[in-house]
């Protein structure tokens, strides 16, 4: 496994931010990944000038990242999450999801998570849906058919093309929905780990 | 002499053969005071000879009648008018109303199918329809799920119906059908699905299928004939499909052809075009990709290839080439030449002899247009009748995950499928545009039957360095390949062209306007803002010895979901985002029919 140099350091920056809601005891559940909060805990000069300074969710323990694994970021729940540095450059699943939205989502949903005169403005379902919800919802489609409605949401469950990537996009449109991440590409990105190069490999069949 | 439709329903119990049939509709066409299929005529010219509302009193024009289609979606196509009765059709579920003019538009019959609602999720791009088409006392429509449907022009009810495609396999349909002879000509949209594209006919009485010509694949499939078939006056060769692509990648390599057809009753041939090459991502699919991005020229009996050309050899930016062929006779050299037009989504707007598949001129019709530099025209060179493609602005060419910027057009074109119209009194062409460059980020996909097959990225944004609009409505030579004036618009213009005999030309915008221009100047002379975003097309007719103008609104399409939200450039760094205009802030769903006249 190949580490991403600054991994630490942001982890630490993370916990530390988020330390004074009184998430820090949460951490040490089974679903976080390290480091672990105790680690953390010891290392307070790392909490200056880190990235969710810039989010305006920067409380809530649904958006808030707290640990890191392999370059996915993940919150105090386990749920994946965004994780954008001070100077805008975002973690390599929230540039991935951007990417995989803009193929497989912008047709109905419109550029940037915005919605359209189609389909609905998936960066606040991304916010507003639990992350099972929401992956339930594109694994198994949805529909909304009445006198005033033709909403259809396909099912994407056999598409590899949605499904292997389902949570960077998940968590690009978290990013957008905090508007944490601006309209657009995203300027600077995290290099992709080899970690989920192998996952996307293997995902894909490839 | 105003028809009626009992003097149409007369004729026809007599006429069943063929050539009748045919004589008949070419004699509603050539009548302006109806409108009988969705481009107006044959030629595809939108052009009418009524002339009561002209360009002197357009300016009085006032608001006669409104309908609401009870649909809220993206409203293309346009109703037709056949004798005292309007056929007004809707995007999914695909009603047919038809409206009595004689009798305050009461609602003589309506058809409402039973579709699978499971098909809207095979829809790329909104649920629309391009609208119904009328023969021998029928009413063509060809729903989402690619159910053909007859219906009798009466009374609605079904004289037969015939399954053309498969949503399983993301075969859906969003276009018009064309009645030609004794048959009519059928298309099939999907190419984001990795459909592969086929034209069909069907017999007009009893909806059994004729022919089928696939636009890839081996030239049985395809209807074509290696040494009879041409390509620029040189005979296609045997397997010049399977050579354009790598193993069996053609099965599922797209050329859909759910734009608009067009026939030359004289040269007997029916014109359309294949749209783009499935994935969107070119570097997975090497080779020209044969025959997708191609302008067809096929014999309707039995529907042979006459000749084709390949407008855009190896998509690389999504320019389907399905946009409508406008066949006009005109004066080229001295010479008077029988022409086809073509605006391509690529941004060239392509004037070819149509009966032979000659090129004659092939310019750029938005000066923005950048991916390639011109068409070789020149027959003794090997790239003949290709693009010059730019290589900055090559997907392939800067590779899989590299994101190529600052191309222009986007993939949804100089223009997309919206018609443009010819008036032979001015010989111009007036062009509805889109003004939108992108980046484009091409990426490897795997096909899975009924799911999307993109590959791509992209970003788009009003073309840089120009007036900020996304659109610009344009009147065009086609003889000299030259802008003749060009007005900006805020928005892509998605609304089909109308130019009359009065000498003015409307058109629709995205806020909602329905706009009057001078045919010679350009100059605005009426605008009214209708309910929604206008997508449809503007036709008119003549009722009761009153001329009308009727128009569809409802915002939605490629259109409603690209703008809807706004553009923002990604190349004008964190603060431009959000400078361009938002559709929403202008429009919302809607579904009506506008009927205009001159006030009494």
């Amino acid at each position: 496994m190949t580490r991403i140099p600054r991994r630490t350091g942001l982890g630490l920056a993370l916990l530390v931010l988020t330390a004074p809601a009184g998430w820090s005891q949460d951490n040490a559940e089974p679903t976080a990944v390290e480091p672990t909060a105790a680690e953390t805990a010891a290392a307070p000069e790392a909490g200056a000038g880190s990235g969710t300074e810039a989010t305006p969710a920067s409380g809530d323990p649904n958006i808030v990242a707290v640990s890191e694994e392999d370059g996915r970021y993940f919150t105090a729940d386990g749920i994946p999450t965004y994780n954008i540095a001070a100077d805008g450059t975002v973690d390599w699943p929230t540039y991935s999801g951007f990417r995989r939205y803009h193929a497989e989502c912008h047709v109905c949903h419109g550029p940037d998570g915005e919605g359209s005169s189609y389909a609905p403005a998936l960066k606040h379902s991304a916010v507003r849906l639990d992350y099972y919800d929401f992956y339930g919802i594109v694994a198994g489609g949805r529909q909304n058919v009445d006198a005033g409605h033709t909403n259809v949401m396909p099912a994407f469950g056999t598409n590899a093309n949605v499904m292997c990537y389902l949570d960077d996009i998940y968590v690009y449109l978290k990013a957008r929905g905090t508007e944490a991440l601006p309209r657009g590409r995203p300027a600077q990105r995290e290099d992709k780990s080899d970690a989920i190069a192998e996952a996307e490999n293997g995902c894909l069949g490839t | 002499m105003r028809r009626s439709l009992l003097m149409s329903a007369t004729i026809l119990v007599g006429g069943t053969a063929p050539a009748l049939a045919n004589d008949e509709l070419m004699g509603l066409m050539d009548d302006p005071k109806q409108w009988v299929i969705q481009t107006g005529d044959y030629a595809n010219t939108r052009f009418s000879e009524l002339d009561q509302i002209n360009r002197e009193n357009v300016g009085d024009l006032q608001v006669a009648w409104t309908f609401s289609t009870g649909v809220l979606r993206g409203h293309e196509g346009g109703p037709l008018v056949v004798g005292n009765m309007m056929y007004v059709h809707t995007p999914f579920p695909n009603m047919v109303y038809a409206l009595d003019l004689s009798d305050e538009g009461k609602i003589v019959w309506k058809y409402e199918p039973q579709q699978d609602p499971n098909v809207i999720a095979v829809m790329c791009c909104d649920t629309v329809n391009r609208g119904v088409a009328y023969a021998n006392n029928t009413v063509f429509m060809h729903q989402a799920d690619t159910t053909v449907v007859a219906l009798d022009a009466m009374t609605g009810e079904v004289k037969w119906s015939v399954k053309n495609g498969d949503p399983a396999k993301g075969e859906t349909n969003t276009a018009t059908v064309l009645p030609v002879k004794d048959m009519i000509i059928v298309g099939i949209s999907g190419g984001e699905y990795g459909v592969r594209g086929h034209v069909t006919a069907y017999d007009m009485a009893t909806g059994e299928q004729r022919w089928r010509a696939y636009s890839t694949g081996p030239d049985a499939e395809m209807l074509v004939d290696p040494q009879a078939t041409t390509h620029l006056g040189e005979p296609i060769g045997a397997d010049s499909s399977l050579n354009s692509w790598e193993g069996d990648q053609w099965q599922i390599g797209g050329g859909t052809t759910w734009g608009w057809y067009s026939y030359d009753p004289e040269l007997d041939l029916i014109y359309y075009g294949t749209g783009n090459p499935s994935t969107w991502n070119p570097s997975q699919r090497p080779g020209d990709n044969k025959w997708s991005m191609t302008l067809m020229a096929r014999d309707p009996d039995d529907g042979m290839a006459k000749w084709f050309y390949q407008k855009t050899p190896h998509d690389e930016w999504d320019y389907d080439g399905v946009n409508e062929n406008i066949l006009v006779d005109q004066e080229i050299d001295g010479q008077m030449r029988p022409l086809l037009v073509n605006f391509d989504r690529n941004g060239f707007a392509y004037t070819m002899d149509r009966a032979t598949g000659e090129l004659l001129i092939a310019e750029k019709y938005d000066p923005a247009v950048n991916w390639a530099t011109e068409v070789n025209m020149d027959p003794n060179s090997d790239q003949y009748g290709r693009p010059q493609v730019v290589a900055e602005f090559s997907t392939r060419a800067q590779g899989e995950d590299t994101n190529t910027t600052g191309i222009c057009p986007a993939a949804l074109g100089s223009k997309d499928q919206q018609p443009a119209s010819f008036s032979p009194r001015t010989g111009l062409f007036y062009v509805p545009t889109n003004h939108v460059c992108m980046d484009y980020e091409p990426f490897r996909v795997s096909y899975t039957a009924g799911q999307p097959y993109v590959g791509a990225t992209l970003s788009m944004y009003p073309a840089p360095d120009s007036h900020g609009g996304m659109g610009n409505f344009i009147a065009w030579d086609a003889r000299t390949g030259e802008i003749k004036w060009s007005l900006p618009e805020q928005f892509s213009v998605w609304s089909g062209a109308l130019s009359t005999a009065g000498d003015v030309v409307f058109y629709g915008t995205l806020e909602g306007y329905l706009k009057a221009v001078d045919a010679e100047t350009g100059e605005e002379l009426y605008r009214f803002k209708t309910p929604s975003g206008v997508i449809g097309n503007v036709m008119t007719y003549e009722h009761e010895g009153k001329q009308y103008v009727a128009v569809l609104s409802g915002v939605g399409g490629w259109a409603g979901i690209g703008l809807a939200a706004g553009l923002t450039n990604p190349n004008e760094g964190l603060g431009a985002v959000g400078g361009y205009a938002s559709l929403s802030q202008y429009t919302a769903l809607g579904g009506q029919l506008t009927v205009f006249t001159l006030p009494d």
